[in-house]
This record gives C-alpha cells, sequence and structure tokens, in this order.
C-alpha cells in the first residue's frame, strides 16, 4: 500500500484504544485490494502479525500449476507487516512502504491458503523495519521470506 | 498493437491488466484505477502496484526469450520493490526491461508510471530462473 491506508483508517480507529490489529483488518478487509484478496486475520503478538489469503483462480499467475501470482504474496506481506508496526507501536500511524524485498523458496501450490507472518523487528521515530515470511499452514516450513522499510508519513489526523 | 502470443494470466486479467503498447521490444502493461486495486482510498495499493510491475517483468522475460527462439518456462526467485510515489486514481503503465539474459537466469528491471515515464511511481528489481522445457529436462 503507498501512503497506507492512510488518514482514513486513523479515523476509523478508536483514539487511545492501542492498536487492534484484528479490528483493523476487519476494516481495511471491506474495501479495495485487501478486500479483493479476502485478506484474513490470523493471529498477532507483541511485535508481529499474521493475516492469510486463500487460494483462488482469479489470483493465479500460471493457469498450468495454479500457482499463486507473486505480488498476491506481496500484497500479503505488504499488509502484514505493515500492521506489525502498529501492533509493535501500540497505535496507528501514517506510513508508506518504502520498500519491500521477497525471496521465494518455493510456489505457494495450487489449492492451498496462504498465510503471512509480519514482523516489526526495529522501529525509530521516522523507519519501521520489518521482516516476515509466508508458509502454507506450518510456519516451519516457509514459502518465502519478506523484509522491508516503512517510512512515517505524517503526524495522525483525529 | 503487439500480437500476444503470451496472454495474460487469470491474475492480470482480474485486475483489468491489458498489453497496450510495445517499447523497445518490450510489452507496455496498463491497469486502471479501480476500488480492487485500491490501498488507502484514492490511492493504489502497493501490492497491485506490485502485481503490475509483475506482469510487466515476466511478459519482457517471455519477449526476449521469444527473441532468441527460446520456450523455456521461468520461475521467479526473488524481488525487490521501490515505491517513489503514490499511485493516484488513474490509469498506470509498466514495462520491464531485461538488463540481462543468460542460460540460468533473467536480471529484469520493471518501471511503473502514470502520466510521464520518467517519473516511476514504483521500480521492481527481479531474478528469474530460466528452466529447461520439461521435455529436455525428462
Amino acid at each position: 500500500m503507498m501512503v497506507s491506508r492512510g488518514h482514513d483508517l486513523g479515523t476509523m480507529l478508536p483514539a487511545g484504544a492501542g492498536f487492534d490489529p484484528a479490528m483493523a483488518n476487519k476494516l481495511m478487509g471491506r474495501f479495495g485490494h485487501g478486500g479483493f484478496l479476502n485478506m484474513q486475520y490470523v493471529g498477532h503478538g507483541t511485535d508481529w502479525v499474521e493475516l492469510s489469503i486463500d487460494w483462488r483462480e482469479d489470483l493465479v499467475a500460471d493457469p498450468n500449476t495454479g500457482i499463486l501470482a507473486s505480488a498476491v504474496i506481496i500484497s500479503l506481506m505488504d499488509n502484514a507487516t505493515s500492521m506489525s508496526i502498529w501492533t509493535k507501536l501500540g497505535e496507528f500511524r501514517p506510513q508508506a512502504t518504502m520498500d519491500l524485498r521477497i525471496d521465494y523458496l518455493r510456489p505457494s501450490p495450487s489449492g492451498q491458503r496462504v498465510y503471512g507472518r509480519g514482523i516489526c523487528y526495529h522501529l525509530t521515530n521516522s523507519i519501521g523495519f520489518v521482516r516476515g515470511f509466508a508458509h502454507n499452514g506450518n510456519p516451519d516450513e516457509p514459502l518465502a521470506h519478506a523484509s522491508g522499510t516503512f517510512i512515517r508519513t505524517g503526524d495522525r489526523i483525529s | 498493437m503487439t500480437d500476444t502470443t503470451y496472454p495474460l494470466p487469470p491474475y492480470a486479467q482480474a485486475l483489468d491488466m491489458t498489453v497496450v503498447d510495445e517499447i523497445d521490444g518490450a510489452p507496455v502493461i496498463s491497469m486502471p484505477f479501480a476500488d480492487r486495486v485500491q490501498g488507502r482510498p484514492g490511492y493504489l495499493h502497493g501490492g497491485a502496484i506490485s502485481g503490475l510491475l509483475e506482469i510487466a517483468a515476466i511478459a519482457a522475460v517471455h519477449r526476449a526469450l521469444q527473441a532468441k527462439g527460446s520456450d523455456s518456462a521461468i520461475k521467479q526467485v526473488n524481488v525487490t520493490v521501490d515505491f517513489m510515489r503514490g499511485g493516484l486514481s488513474q490509469m498506470t503503465y509498466a514495462m520491464g526491461e531485461v538488463t540481462r539474459l543468460g542460460r540460468t537466469m533473467a536480471n529484469v528491471e520493471a518501471r511503473a508510471w502514470q502520466d510521464d515515464r520518467d517519473k516511476p511511481i514504483a521500480m521492481g528489481h527481479m531474478h528469474y530462473l530460466i528452466k529447461a522445457k520439461r521435455e529436455d529436462a525428462a
């Protein structure tokens, strides 16, 4: 997400109540690309958020194999890592993805749900440093690794 | 217009991507703005921009392989996307440049832009593995 979910999400979330990734995903999943991909909340910890996307025929890059488009994994990791920053921070702040790298260890097989866990491993006043991985249900068998940075874009409008 | 001997995959069709032009032998892919590619209201989602970059990169590699008379399959190894500008609610274009095509791998740089090709909204750097045809590998 460029200039992520921005101020609109900021105004939708209750101020001063901490950051609830399940609620945020529900709000974000109502419309837009997250809604198209039907991204689901799976779980979270103090510095991580896990989301999932169900396999779907129209998300496939290669009709011969049924392998998901790699950008589906990018969207998943973008949202999961982005939310891991707000989760670690304990509140929403507007930010934009600066860069994101994905290494594809193996394809996500046809018909299988894909999970993406985003982890914020360091946070400064302006930058969120993230990493994460995608898997098909067993975190010990990742299908992709991700790393990236997010930049804070402005003050919260409330 | 180009002959799209390589049909765009279901993912690209779902996001309404089409081949609209060709620059220096590489297909130019377009993607219209719609709710399904939207992130923050009024702006493109980074994942959708990445998707456009991916489709452009794959099309460029296939075209480069065709030019060499090869019908090898490819497999993406990794991608790094730099997001430079917010994607506005308008048509977005992307094309890939195969910076090196070897026997075993291809390096690709893909660029996405809106009004001005010299002001990219995002750039992708990809590595693809060139796989031997299944018949050859067997």
